[in-house]
């Protein structure tokens, strides 16, 4: 059987099949060239099958020249596939453009509280210090509100004018005026060493005005362990200052008065040119850790509390007190849930 | 406690160069809080004149008192001046202020017309010369008070500074010049002299020729001391350098004879009271009132006297509210030649208790119930019986005393104590030196045994955190190194922290916004809500900050839906609330809680008694919606945020928790008792959630068909460990069925039926759709249920037995039929 394979047609056949890939305005023409010049059909198709029909040294011969011929024509086939999906989809997806600055927002905006955000703050940094967050009730009792802390019975905190009592009278129960209970009941329940910090809601007999309000939010923060100094005080007031209002922030600390401390200081802040008052702190009164029953000669401690309006309106500039209690959904929306 | 600059250098060496900045850091570094410093004269130049009143016309035709009033400026010449004030007559000496002169808020003097005539100059009152706010009148000065003519900027010391300093109630020493100099001397590290120890009071020795007194209750006071004086002249005048002082503190210039006592007070830290002593019957007592029954005291009010009020009285009567105001009828009058001098050191708790007894609280009692140095009863009756004589011409008749000066103990103390409780390393010497400049007496026994006399004006300083604020105040807290202490490793949230945290961001990220109500309501608003029984029974507290709020919240809803309100009437559409909160429900009666001592551990049977006197208080999270979450917009059409949602909110929250919520029909306030569900974990109710009833949105004016939802968190049981669920990979099965039954059965006790009956194969199962109206009070619901098998591909045949056995089940128990 003579040869039915020819090296120039097989040439040209190549030559016809890239042409044609190449001229192919669109992808749609393309599938018609596919099965022109690569389908079963096609020239060198054909000529592939008749391979079988060849001596041994032909198609070797032959075998070599369309499996070459048949891969440039692939090659190039799929090279003009994707030179012409380029194209299009250039030509079609710019169509379907949309404009994306349009509102994205389908559901209305959700927010935490400010106060919220900044207890899940102080409490991460003071975990971050080794420090346990505790809760306790905010209606408490007298003793742990008052008593244990060396508040006496006649002292003015004690008054109408500045605590909501709670009746029966005789059960004596307090909106807590401080969440230093909590301080009482984790030294009662705990061995020492103790690190904790005491956020929550407090009470004290105030109206509510620019500054004011009777229901407000505190941080307490108390540590007892062997050979606690003032100096450990003032270097955790530093390292919480900082976190709260900058790396530079300068604090001092004002020798003060508080029945459960001693000594006793309130704690400034440097913001914006001027001190800011920030909060109280002491080192524990040894008549508080006794009534706690903890060993004065082994243990000392320092507790701290600070308000977190306060903390709020200074470092965001919240300049009513309103907006933090009146629950108006544009202000908590801005604050989104987190700063 | 107001204090002018020029008063405080007269004990202390204050630099002449000090700034407003430096004075208040040396008291606020010691301890006190500087209000204010106010700098008086400074926008003031002359020329201002002590000048007479030599005739007075008064101008009628005008609509208030005028008058046109000539003046002796020691000119040689009558100047005129026109006035609005009254409080002067011809023969007074005023101050004027002449035409260059220049006044406070750069109010410049000039000759001018007015009133038709021609003012040459201005009489000046108090706060036109920026010294005080007294603006009734003009100044008037005592006759023999200054040459007319002469400067009046010197004897009236209008260049000062007056201080107003914040005193803690530790220190009650420094409500007078004497300590708040000591105070600021120490603090500026310059000399002291004390003017307590410049009073010789060995010069009016006690005898029985004066008033005598008596301390019938020994708890009352430790001592008491009455001078009395005879020969003093009515009508003397407070000079003019005492009276400005007094005004410069604060106080008012009333007469001498109080002048005096005031002055004294101010200046050393002793009340005192004068009584007339012609209305003094025998001896006076320091008693309390026991069967007495009133006193009218000087302010011309009659007080009904509680039995325990600590009164000064006569062998007749109640003569003064010890230490807190004195009687109208032994009052010192204009006619008083003759008067008994009280100065004592009372219990500073019965002071206390009389002020607030009496919602009294005088210069007198401030002090007497902060405690006042008992040297100073001698000391300071002595001061003003010397001045008494030196300016009200009067004579010393004779002294008395009762009880003794008790003084707080001495104190032993290991000194390096001090520096270990500060961690700042202070040599010995320094300590002691500190203790002595606030006045202690120091004997050192060893390094570590001293001996400590507190001063006689303290009574605070017991134990050794005392004497470290002292040291650690007069170092300089700021000399005190920092040490950041760190805690026990592993510390965490607890679960319950945890749980409330993850579940309030939840809500934020779904379009909530969280809101802290204060958690006063009223009963109105319980009534409103349809509160009753357990649900209304609040505590009230006592004394509420408004009558009409004076109850603790039952449930987180009312303050909830009050801010929902509140969010619309400022104009919001679109509204979703949360909150979790305390809840207060006064379910149990309260014992009574006996006085517990603290002066060690309470007992265990009393720690509990503390702690079961307090009631349980659940956190509780609640949810409101107004309108839509997800609203309209230019994508199309939002969607109302109904019961259904509501309830799928508490569903949400549960499973957050690992738990598995079912839904159950209930009927609950404040929601629309057809459309409110029960949320359960197991058979515990932790939720509510639905439509509110329609009447309690036609209360509050809320849109038709809001919703709400409330869970108690603390009600969820911790979950514990969850096991994994098994995630099966063969192809799965979907059967659907749609059932017949009474309208009366719910979905989820359908569901419950088939799942039972569907068997363990079940992996989902979800109802895709109701059919209302099929009539005959039938309903039809249409389930989808996928059957999956661990290790084959389930057959037609299986899963169509699944389905069979499944409505089998839901047929037998609710009547199902397969709708045709």
């Amino acid at each position: 059987m003579s040869s039915s394979l020819n090296a120039s047609e097989i040439e040209s056949a190549t030559k016809a099949a890239l042409q044609a890939i190449s001229a192919t305005p669109d992808l749609d023409s393309l599938k018609q060239v596919k099965i022109d010049f690569i389908g079963e059909k096609s020239a060198l198709a054909l000529a592939n099958r008749a391979l079988g029909t060849l001596s041994p040294e032909e198609k070797s011969t032959f075998g070599k020249i369309i499996g070459a011929a048949r891969s440039e024509v692939n090659a190039a086939f799929e090279k003009r596939t994707l030179e012409l999906e380029a194209e299009r989809d250039a030509r079609v997806l710019l169509e379907e453009r949309v404009d994306v600055t349009m509102p994205a927002r389908k559901v209305l905006k959700g927010g935490l509280h400010p106060l919220t955000i900044l207890t899940n703050e102080i409490s991460d940094l003071f975990i971050g210090l080794g420090y346990q967050v505790a809760d306790g009730p905010e209606l408490e009792s007298e003793w742990l509100n008052f008593d244990a802390l060396n508040i006496p019975a006649d002292h003015p905190a004690r008054t109408m004018q500045d605590t909501f009592f709670v009746e029966p009278l005789a059960a004596r129960l307090v909106m807590r005026t401080h969440t230093s209970p909590v301080q009482i009941r984790t030294m009662l329940k705990n061995e020492p060493p103790i690190y904790v910090i005491c956020p929550g809601r407090t009470y004290r007999a105030d109206e509510l005005d620019a500054t004011h309000t009777p229901v407000f939010s505190q941080v307490e923060g108390l540590v007892i362990d062997r050979g606690i100094t003032m100096g450990d005080l003032k270097g955790t007031l530093d390292y919480f200052a900082r976190a709260m209002f900058g790396p530079d922030v300068k604090t001092r600390l004002r020798p003060s008065f508080f029945p459960f401390t001693e000594p006793s200081a309130e704690v400034d802040f440097f913001f914006n040119g001027r001190w800011v008052e920030w909060g109280g702190c002491g080192m524990v009164n040894p008549k508080v850790l006794r009534a706690c029953g903890i060993d004065t000669d082994e243990f000392s401690g320092f507790a701290f509390g600070m308000g977190l309006e306060r903390t709020l309106m200074v470092r965001h500039g919240i300049t009513d007190m309103h907006d933090i209690v009146e629950g108006d959904i544009r202000f908590t929306q801005a604050f989104g849930t987190g700063f | 406690m107001k204090a002018p600059l020029s008063w405080l250098r007269e004990y202390a060496a204050i630099p002449y160069d000090i700034t407003a900045e430096q004075l208040e850091n040396a008291f606020v570094s010691v301890g006190f809080e500087v209000e204010s410093i106010d700098i008086q004269g400074a926008e003031l130049t002359g020329p201002l004149v002590v000048a007479q009143v030599v005739e007075i016309e008064e101008l009628k035709e005008h609509k208030k008192p005028i008058r046109y009033v000539g003046l002796d400026c020691g000119e040689g010449l009558t100047r005129h001046v026109i006035c609005g004030a009254q409080n002067f007559a011809v023969g007074d000496l005023v101050v004027a202020a002449l035409p260059g002169a220049v006044l406070p808020g750069n109010f410049a003097i000039s000759a001018r017309e007015t009133y038709g005539k021609t003012s040459n100059g201005m009489i000046c009152s108090a706060r036109e010369l920026g010294i005080s706010d007294e603006h009734s009148g003009i100044i008037v000065l005592a006759p023999d008070g200054a040459a007319i003519g002469s400067d009046a900027v010197e004897p009236l010391q209008i260049n000062d500074w007056i201080v107003d300093v914040a005193v803690n109630p530790d220190r009650g020493y420094a409500l007078s010049i004497r300590g708040l100099a000591r105070e600021l001397a120490a603090s500026l590290a310059v000399k002291y002299s004390d003017p307590a120890a410049a009073v010789d009071a060995s010069r009016y020795p006690i005898n029985s020729d004066g008033v005598q007194i008596s301390i019938d209750d020994s708890s009352a006071a430790s001592v008491a001391y009455i001078r009395t004086i005879d020969g003093y002249n009515p009508t003397a005048h407070t000079p003019l350098w005492m009276r400005r002082r007094i005004e410069k503190c604060g106080m008012r210039a009333i007469s001498l004879a109080v002048d005096i006592t005031n002055y004294v007070m101010l200046e050393l830290g002793q009340p005192l009271h004068a009584f007339d002593r012609t209305k003094v019957s025998g001896s006076l007592h320091i008693r309390r009132a026991g069967s007495d029954v009133s006193i009218k005291t000087l302010d011309g009010q009659v007080r009904k006297l509680a039995p325990e009020d600590l009164l000064v009285a006569d062998e007749k009567q109640p003569l003064a509210l010890a230490g807190t105001m004195g009687g109208e009828f032994s009052e010192v009058t204009d006619s008083t030649t003759s008067m008994a001098i009280e100065a004592a050191r009372f219990n500073p708790m019965d002071i206390a208790k009389n002020s607030r007894r009496h919602k009294l609280s005088s210069e007198a009692s401030r002090r007497l119930e902060r405690t006042v140095d008992p040297s100073l009863a001698e000391i300071a009756s002595a001061r003003a019986v010397a001045l008494m004589c030196e300016l009200g011409g009067a004579h010393h008749l004779g002294s008395a005393v009762a009880g003794e000066p008790r003084f707080a103990p001495v104190v032993t103390i290991n000194p390096t104590a001090i520096s270990e409780l500060l961690g700042l390393d202070l040599p010995l010497a320094l300590v002691r030196e500190k203790l002595l400049t606030v006045g202690c007496d120091v004997k050192e026994n060893s390094e570590t045994s001293w001996e400590i006399d507190p001063p006689s004006w303290r009574f605070d300083l017991e134990v050794l955190p005392d004497f470290a604020e002292e040291v650690a105040r007069m170092v300089g807290y700021d000399a005190i190194p920092t040490r950041l202490p760190v805690g026990k490793s592993g510390a965490s949230l607890t679960p319950a922290q945890k749980r409330r945290r993850s579940i309030a961001d939840l809500f934020a990220h779904s379009g909530f916004s969280e809101v802290y109500n204060y958690p006063f309501i009223s009963q109105a608003m319980l009534d409103d809500l349809g509160f009753t029984g357990k649900r209304a029974a609040a505590f009230r507290i006592a004394n509420p900050m408004s009558e009409d709020f004076p109850l603790l919240r039952t449930h987180i809803l009312p303050g909830l839906l009050q801010a929902a309100v509140r969010n619309q009437s400022r104009g919001a559409k679109n509204v979703a609330l949360f909150e979790i909160g305390t809840i207060f429900r006064n379910w149990n009666e309260l014992p009574a809680l006996p006085e517990i001592s603290t002066s060690s551990r309470p007992s265990p049977s009393d720690e509990q008694r503390i702690y079961d006197g307090v009631p349980d208080q659940p956190t509780m999270i609640g949810g409101v919606v107004l309108g839509q979450l997800s609203h309209a917009g230019w994508w199309g059409k939002g969607s109302t945020f109904d019961w259904s949602d509501a309830i799928a909110a508490v569903v949400r929250i549960v499973e957050s928790t690992g738990h598995v919520a079912t839904v159950h029909a209930s009927d609950f306030a404040p929601w629309h008792p057809g459309r409110c569900a029960e949320i359960r974990v197991g058979d515990i109710a932790v939720g509510h959630a639905g439509e509110l009833h329609p009447r309690v949105i036609e209360k509050l004016g809320l849109p038709p068909r809001s919703t709400a939802f409330a869970s108690i968190l603390t009600a969820i049981p911790e979950s514990g460990v969850v096991p994994a669920p098994q995630v099966w990979t063969m192809p799965a099965a979907v059967q659907d069925v749609a059932l017949v039954v009474d309208s009366k059965v719910s979905s989820a006790d359908l569901q419950s039926a088939l799942i039972e009956g569907a068997g363990e194969l079940l992996e989902s199962i979800t109802l895709f759709d109701r059919y209302d109206k099929m009539g005959e009070g039938k309903i039809s619901l249409a389930y989808s249920m996928v059957f999956r098998a661990a290790d084959r591909t389930l057959t037609a045949a299986e899963v169509s037995a699944f389905r069979e056995a499944a409505v089998a089940v839901a047929a037998e128990r609710y009547g199902a039929t397969v709708r045709a």
